[in-house]
Formats: C-alpha cells, structure tokens, sequence
C-alpha cells in the first residue's frame, strides 16, 4: 500500500523522467551502505579470506585452502579445544534460554498486571545492571563471591544455608554455571522489557472476554497472552543465541583468557581470542584465528536461518 | 509528543558533531607530532611510577633530548594487544620481551631487530642472553633486564608466636604446616588456584628445581632424556596434591590479588612467592616478613632455584628512532641501571655482569641464593612450548588441577607428556 | 491473578521488591565499601560506613593516579557522536528502505541483517589495519567510524519499523504541495521519529560506552581511553588496593547511574514503544 502510493506520487513527482534509480533514494542510503560497508563487511570478508592462507615463521603468507578448517576439526589437539568450547557455549546459551527468559518472562508478566503501583519503579531498577559495563559486572561478582571476602557465605549463612558455599568460580564442575548466571542477573532486563511491550500491546478487550467466559488467570495466560506473545518470544530468543555465541567479555573478564578450570568456561569468544592473539607462551596464529571466527560465523549463521525458516515462518510475523 | 525538542536536539548535537571532529582531528594531529619520542610497551603496569619518576628521569640526565615514554598493558592483554599494533604498525620504539618463543616469534617475523652491535652487549653473559637469541645463539635480539626468583615469603610475627623455624626439608616444611594448621588461626599456604598460573610458577617451578636438579634435569627434557612421567616429576606432582588441606577456605576461586591480600593481612603464614611480589608487600603488609628458599628433597640435597630471565626490552624494526633506540638500550645495559632498577624494583635482579647491591633485606636474601645455590631457569619455557599443545598453558591447567583434586598427580605428568610427545621429536619414542 | 484481592498483590510486591534487591545490592555493596578504609571492607562488607570507617583514601589515589575526568569526556564525545551519527544516517536509509520501492530494497535489507548477527569484533585485524593507513589508529575518530559501523544495521530496523507507524497523510499532503523528498524528511519525519532515538539508544549506546575491545586495540594511547578501558587498566594496576579498585568502580558506575535514573523515563518508554504503538 504504501509503496504503491509513494510511487504513484513520484511519477507526478520532479524526478527526473524516468531515471533507473532515483537519486535521492541513493543519497539517503549512501552514508549508511558506505561506512557499513567499509568498517563492518569488508573487515568479515577480509577475515573470511585469511582463514584460507597460513603463515610461516617469518610471518609470509600462502593459500592453503580449508586445511585450518581440516586442522580444526580433525587434529586431536585443536578440535577437542574447539567442541568443548562449542558445547560449553551451547550450555551457558541454554542457561540463558531457561532462566534469563523465564525470569524475563515472569516479571514481565507481573509488571504488565492492571493497576500495579510502582511498576516503572521497579521496571527502571531492575534493567539497571544492564547498563553497566561487563567488566564492572565481572569485577563486583568476583568480589561478592570471593572466598575471602566473605560476603557471599555471610549471606548464605544468615538464612541458614551457609554449608551450601563454595568456590563456585573455581569448581570445574560449577564455574560455568556460575558465570552463566551472573551474565544472567546482568541481561534479565532485556527480555523482561521486550516481553512486557508485548503484553502491554494484547488488547485488553481480548483478555476480558477470555475472563467473562469463566477462564482462570492460569487458563487465560496459557491461551491467550502466551500465544499472542509467540512472536516476540521468538525474537528474544534469536537476539540471546546471536549474544551469547559473540559473548567474550564477560568470561574474559573473570576466567581470564585461558577459561579455566581446566577450560570449563571456555566459550567460542575466548577460543578465538586465544588462538588469534596468543596466550603467554602460545604464538597467536592469525590465520587459525580466522578460521575459529569463520567457524563462529557460520554456526551464527546457520543458527540465524533455522530460525528464519524453521520457526519465525510458523509464527507468522516478518521482521523485514 | 514531544515538540520543540527534537530540532534544538539536533542542533546541539550538531553542534557537538563539529566539536568533535576538530578535537579528533587535533588528537591526530598531536599524535603525528610528538614523533621524536621513544615509547616503550611493556605489560609492568606494576612499574609505571617507578619509570616514570626514577628510571627515565635519570637516562634523561645523561641523554637530555631524547624523550622516553612509558606505556604499559595489563600484564594478561598485553601479548595480545602487542600484536594487535605489530600488526597494525603501530607498535613503540621500544619493546619490552618476554623471555624465550614469545619473543624469538617477533624476532623471525621481522619486529626485532638484532642488538648484537650495541654497546653495553657485551656486559652480559650467554646464560643471561639465552632467553633472547635464537637457537643457535649467535644473534641476540633483546638487552636483558632482569631475573626474578622463586621463593617462599612467610609472616615472621606468626613463626615467632608459633615458635616456628623456616623449613630447609620437605619434612621439616611439612611438620611446620601441619603446627600451623593445628594452631588453626592462620591459613597455612596462601595460594589460589583460579588464576593457574600461580599453581604453575609458584608451585610446580618453584618447588620443582630440586626435584630434577635445576639445569640437569631441565636439558635432559629438551633432550628427550627425561619425561615428565618420570619419578622425579610425578613426585613434584604428588607435593602440589598434598598442599590442598593447607590452602584457604575456597582456594580454588581465589585468584593471584586474593592471595597476595590474605597474606598481607596477615591472615595467612607462608606466601609461595616470586621475588617481585617484595615490592608490593612491603608496602601493604604492616607486619615483619622474611623469606627461606625452596625446601631441598632431602637433607643434604644440593639446592637449587628457579632464577628465571624474565624481562628485557629490543627495538622495534619499524622504528623511526633506531639510533636514539640504540643509545636508550646502551644505558639499559649500563652499571647505573641495573642499580636503579634492583633498588627502585627489588625483586628484579639485574643480569649484567655489574655488581649491584641489593638494599631491601628480603630481595636480597632472595638474590643471596644465587651464591649458595644453583640457577636454573623454569623448564617449560625453552623450545618445548613452540608446538600445539601449548606445553606452559598444559603446566597451568595440570598443576592447578592436581592442586584441585580433580587429577591425580599421574594423570597430570602422563597429560604433560603426551601432550609434548604429539609434536615434539625427541619426545615421540 | 490480576483482580485477586490484596493479598495476591503483595505476593506480586514481595516477588518484585525481592528481584530489585537482588538486581541492586550487589551495586549498592560496591558503593558503600568504596567509602569505608581497607580493614572496615574486610571485618564487614554489609557495614555502612560510619564515622570510624568512612575514608575517601581510594578516591585520593584514583584521581592521583589517572585521568578519570579525561577518560569521562572521552566516553562520552564517542558515544554521543556515534549516537547522533547512527540516529540520522540510519534514519535516511530506513526511510529510503520503508518509504520507496525499488530493485534490490529487499537484497539491502538482508545485507544489513548480516551486520545484526556477525560481531565486528571477528574483522578486528583488518579494521586495524585499515584504521593505520587512514592514519586514525589512537583517535576517537576510529572508534566512532567502527561503531557507528556496528550499531547501524540494527538502528535502521527500528527506525524502520518506526517510520512505517508514521501516518501517511502527513509526507503525502506535503508531496502535494511539491515540498522535495529532502525536505520531507528533514522537517517532518524527522522530528517524528524523536521516540525511536530512546530505544536505538538502549540498544546502541550501551554497548559502546561499555565496550572494552576496540578501545583496547584501536585507541589504547594516553589520553584517548574510554572510561571501560581506563577502569580495567586501573584495576589491573592496582588490583590488591581494594580501595582504590572500589573507588574507581563506583567512579565508573556513578555517572552511568546519574544519566540512566535522569533518562530511564525516555529509555524505558522508547525500548517499549517500538511494540506498543
């Protein structure tokens, strides 16, 4: 509809007689597609082109077509690296999936009930953290659980769970867990917010008649808003899968480069990091690294589009 | 909704938009500029007073038209971040090496030049050399700085009120930590596990040298004489297992600054510690402290520590201030230096030949050791840590898994030497 | 649930009062030990200062130390600028996508969505590079171009969706009147369009004032650090000084805060108006 008045209008319009391509339309994309292109494509396909040449000792270059990617998944020493930290980036995405939305979810849901007094207070607050800058995030939770400090088992302790502490950060078994969360406690705004837009947008008409009809406040959740609210579910989703498999900083900052213990909060970010620059006395091999972000590109990627056509198609709503 | 803001938005942001671009371009202009000085990167974000207000003042006394500044990284991004302006040609004058492959890797990739003809060279001996020239050791590529070694510090208000006496024997260090846990007011061992690399230097090289007797052992290795399965190694393994009851509550997320506050807390008797940490205690801990060397296996033993290479400064290839370069690593190597750098940093022993004295009493204690006591440098670092796996990143994780309790003290040499086997000749048998 | 008496609505207080305290107190910790001497932080973390342990020594060492009031403005000059840049170079070419139709609208679209999915971050060696030949390496120039680079894409598609909410008798009543395609777009959608810069905001300005990475490799000189990367290399440099290292995190979280409790009405609506208008 729209399109076709505007076109109709530009034909009345000065523009020149029958110009291929509108030179305003150019100007108006042309900053954009310029410094886009420039800083953002060129750079990934540049990179793109660097994982398939290797380099020498003295640094020179030869083409060398997918055999770091052979070398990737094939030699013992760098696809066991490259699975663990597929797997692991796999569990911290999951974690996020089920607690930072479910939690997102819930308070959306509280925040959007009629009448509620206060709600923009509590919307403001609880989105704060999200403001903050990962590294301060990294720095106060390390500070909070660290053993030494105490304020975490003090706390435990006064609610009488004090036995349940822990080196969290330090436990193989827990370190990833724990680092999941606190990016959890940081991001829960995000969905919370978009979730609760989305709430807010389901007509109120809708839910009264659902009520009139005698259905419970269970019954009226499961039935109507949630399906109504599919859609942007489905966004906050694909939004936490992009994040979370591009995540870096937050690791980085606690765990340091090596992701330990014993690489059990190595994530693809770090991976990257460490295979592209070097790690104490590791030499970063620059072309491996671009083939480890080649990689992540392509799992970004392919998960992208199963999403695009295996689920945003059945959802009904297009985006573009 | 809101109406008149948007355009007096705008054009105070437009007006921001301009300011900005002069100030940037005037930033870039400054930068373009200020081309005459030299700038040395380094990751001793630690030191930066100390050069700041001693060392380059005093090499601008005797050279007063060269300008020196000093630019440091966290000591963890700085590899990194190094590479990232090598790469980008945007790297200072002035390079700051770390010992062995690290910088050798500069070297073949052309960022180092050779520092064989500047003068002061040749106050320094092969084995102070060794860690910055290639294989063959007829080039030399980085002035050396300093050494740093290891040790234990310990609390000496705590050994008086336990009446302790510093351990010359694994046994007598084990019979004073179990007096100190029994005591149970202080934790024992200040450590962490976090961070793994405490695990690796501090533990594991640090007790390790007596074990397979400082250089012998460590050229059997490169060799392929030696394996890390064998006795001597696994048993290092075995001691690190055994500090675990000793350790804090939560050591294995207690990271290096952890460790270094339970000490100068005075919560914690004995301190594994690498001679730069001096420096920094004596300026937090508000108690006496002293230090003893490594425990020697068994009575008797000849002793020996891990006295490592670790710092020097090269030049960088691309430098447009070689000659000035030159004449800033000649006073590097000079007497004068190496007495301000012992003193203003004790902790980093000088490597030329020049007689310093060391005046704070700890670091020189710890330097005395080189009198009674052998030298060796930490195994890992020469020629075995240039294949994939990475053998110093495979020391951190086993040594702090052992510590951890999630491997057995076998288990991490078998890891260590497979790992080394896969890419490294003498090792594949 | 929803027309449930009182007690229902205090179990829905509790619940909420209960997630702010755990969304805020691990801040509030840092703020309140940063005022408190070094043992005081140690005995009782939970402690407000008072007038035995109230100290301002970590302050005294980060402002002796380093450049915060430098850093600040650098923060902000890039992420303002970036801000503006992003708003009105996204705006003109979510409008030329939502507003005309033409060959290869669509292919456009999808080659932006790529910038939306694909970090930046994994070209960091070529962006380098390129930043040394255009001689910006150590400017805020270089970071402002990346991120701008960065935060475009995702800005073109809320302003997109925005534009289209736009009513359409407005842009066509002045086409009648033969007011140019510029002028439409500079004197009316524009202002119009004042909503959105709230929620393009959220979802580009915060990740660049808190961005770690390309300050580190692009602009790490003295002088041109970002707060992010002042605070991290002051934490690195000082990391057993537990006041100082509190100290400059609350120097790093206060403005934040300041700017964020002023803003958040307009934040908050703009990340919510996208859906709800």
């Amino acid at each position: 509809m729209t399109d076709l008045t505007a076109s109709q209008i530009h034909s009345a319009d000065a523009v020149p007689a029958r110009s291929r391509f509108p030179v305003h339309i150019a100007v108006f994309l042309a900053p954009a597609l310029a410094i886009y292109t420039l800083f953002s494509i060129y750079p990934l396909i540049d990179t793109i082109r660097l994982s398939l040449y290797t380099g020498d000792e003295t640094g020179a270059r030869s083409f060398v077509g997918l055999q770091n990617f052979q070398t990737l998944l094939s030699d013992s020493n760098w696809s066991g690296q490259f699975w663990n930290a597929f797997r692991n980036n796999l569990i911290f995405f999951l974690i996020h999936m089920v607690v930072q939305n479910g939690i997102g979810l819930g308070l959306a849901m509280l925040l959007s009930l009629p009448r509620l007094t206060g709600g923009s207070v509590y919307r403001t607050l609880i989105f704060l953290p999200t403001m903050l800058s990962v590294v301060i995030i990294g720095f106060i939770w390390q500070l909070i659980l660290n053993p030494l400090w105490g304020i975490a088992p003090s706390l435990l302790k006064a609610v009488g769970l004090g036995s349940l502490f822990g080196p969290w950060l330090g436990q193989e078994s827990t370190a990833l867990l724990t680092v999941s969360l606190i990016s959890v406690w940081q991001f829960v705004g995000i969905p919370m917010m978009l979730i609760y837009a989305a709430l807010l947008n389901i007509p109120d008409d809708l839910l009264d008649a659902a009520t009139v009809d005698g259905a419970g406040p269970f019954s009226v959740f499961w039935f109507v808003r949630l399906p109504l609210i599919l859609p942007t579910l489905g966004v906050v989703s694909i939004l936490t899968f992009v994040a979370n498999f591009n995540a870096f900083d937050l690791i980085y900052a606690i765990k340091g480069a090596l992701a330990g213990p014993n690489f059990s909060t190595d994530i693809l970010g770090t991976f990257f990091y460490r295979t592209f620059f070097g790690f104490q006395l590791q030499v970063g091999s620059p072309t491996m690294g671009a083939a480890v972000a080649t990689a992540m590109l392509i799992i970004i990627l392919l998960g992208v589009l199963i999403y695009l056509f295996g689920v945003q198609r059945r959802l009904q709503r297009h985006t573009f | 909704m809101t109406k008149p803001h948007p355009k007096a938005f705008l054009r105070r942001a437009g007006q921001l938009l301009a300011t900005a671009s002069v100030a940037a371009a005037a930033l870039a202009f400054a930068n373009a500029a200020s081309a005459q000085t030299l700038t040395i990167e380094s990751w001793r974000n630690d030191d930066a007073d100390v050069w700041n207000t001693k060392i380059i003042p005093a090499f601008n006394k005797k050279h007063p038209n060269i300008k020196v500044q000093f630019k440091a990284d966290p000591p963890t991004e700085y590899n990194a971040a190094l590479n990232a302006r090598l790469a980008g040609g945007t790297a200072g004058d002035l390079i700051t090496c770390r010992p062995f492959d690290a910088s050798l890797d500069l070297f073949k990739k052309g960022n180092l030049t050779s520092v064989n003809d500047v003068k002061g060279i040749e106050n320094f001996s092969d084995v102070a050399k060794s860690a910055w020239s290639t294989d063959d050791g007829k080039t030399t590529f980085c002035m050396p700085m300093a050494s740093v070694i290891h040790g234990f510090v310990y609390n000496k208000e705590i050994f008086d009120e336990l009446k302790l006496t510093p351990p010359k024997t694994m046994a007598e260090f084990h019979a004073v930590l179990d007096k100190i846990k029994a005591d149970g007011k202080y934790t024992p061992i200040a450590m962490g596990t976090a961070d793994q690399w405490e695990a690796a230097t501090m533990g594991f090289q640090n007790i390790g040298v007596n074990y397979w007797k400082g250089e012998e052992g460590r050229k059997a290795l490169i060799e392929g004489k030696q394996k890390f399965t064998d006795p001597a190694y696994v048993d290092v393994f075995k001691e690190l297992a055994s500090w675990a009851p000793y350790m804090g509550d939560g050591y294995k997320s207690q990271k290096y600054p952890d460790t270094q506050n339970l000490f100068t807390l005075g919560r914690a008797a004995i301190y594994p510690a690498g001679s730069w940490d001096v420096p920094i205690f004596r300026k937090q801990a508000d108690f006496e402290f002293d230090a003893f060397a490594p425990p020697v296996v068994k009575a008797g033993d000849k002793c020996f520590i891990s006295d490592h290479t670790d710092i020097a400064v090269g030049i960088n290839a691309k430098s447009k201030n070689v000659e000035a370069a030159k004449t800033f690593l000649s006073w590097v190597a000079s007497p004068e230096f190496a007495e301000i750098y012992a003193n203003e940093l004790p902790g980093f022993f000088p490597l030329s030949n020049a007689k310093v004295e060391v005046k704070d009493p700890v670091a020189a204690k710890f330097v005395g050791w080189r009198g009674t006591c052998e030298s060796s440098i930490r195994n890992s670092y020469q020629i075995l840590s240039r294949g994939t796996p990475n053998l110093e990143n495979e020391l951190w994780n086993v040594s702090a898994q052992v510590m951890n309790g999630s491997m057995k003290p076998e288990e991490a040499a078998k890891k260590a030497e497979d790992g080394l086997a896969s890419w490294y000749e003498p090792h594949k048998k | 649930m929803g027309t449930t008496v009182r007690p229902g609505r205090i179990a829905v207080h509790i619940a909420l009062v209960l997630y702010t305290i755990l969304a805020l107190g691990p801040i509030l910790l840092i703020l309140i030990n940063a005022f408190k001497t070094r043992r005081a932080i140690f005995a009782d973390p939970l402690g407000l200062p008072n007038g035995q342990t109230w100290t301002t020594i970590g302050f005294d060492r980060v402002f002796a130390n380093s450049d915060f009031g430098l850093y600040f403005f650098n923060s902000l000059t890039v992420t303002v600028v970036s801000l503006v840049l992003i708003v009105l170079i996204g705006a003109m070419a979510a409008w030329a996508l939502t507003e005309y139709k033409f060959p290869g609208n669509t292919l456009i679209g999808l080659y932006l969505a790529i910038g939306i999915m694909v970090p930046i971050r994994l070209g960091s060696v070529s962006i380098l590079r390129m930043m040394v030949e255009l001689n910006l390496v150590n400017t805020l120039t270089a970071l402002i171009l990346v991120y701008v680079a960065q935060g475009l894409p995702l800005a073109i598609l809320i302003l997109g969706e925005f534009i289209q909410q736009i009513p359409k008798d407005l842009r066509d009543a002045a086409r009648c009147d033969g007011v140019s395609e510029y002028r439409i777009f500079a004197s009316i959608i524009l202002p119009l369009i004042s909503p959105a810069i709230a929620t393009v905001a959220v979802f580009t300005m915060v990740p660049v004032w808190n961005d770690l990475w390309f300050p580190l490799i692009l602009a790490p000189g003295d002088g041109k650090q970002t707060i992010t990367l002042g605070v991290q290399q002051f934490i690195g440099q000082y990391v057993t000084d537990w006041n100082a290292v509190l100290a400059s995190l609350t120097l790093a979280i206060a403005p934040v805060l300041v700017l964020y409790l002023l803003f958040s009405r307009y934040l908050v609506r703009g990340l919510t108006a996208g859906a709800v208008k």
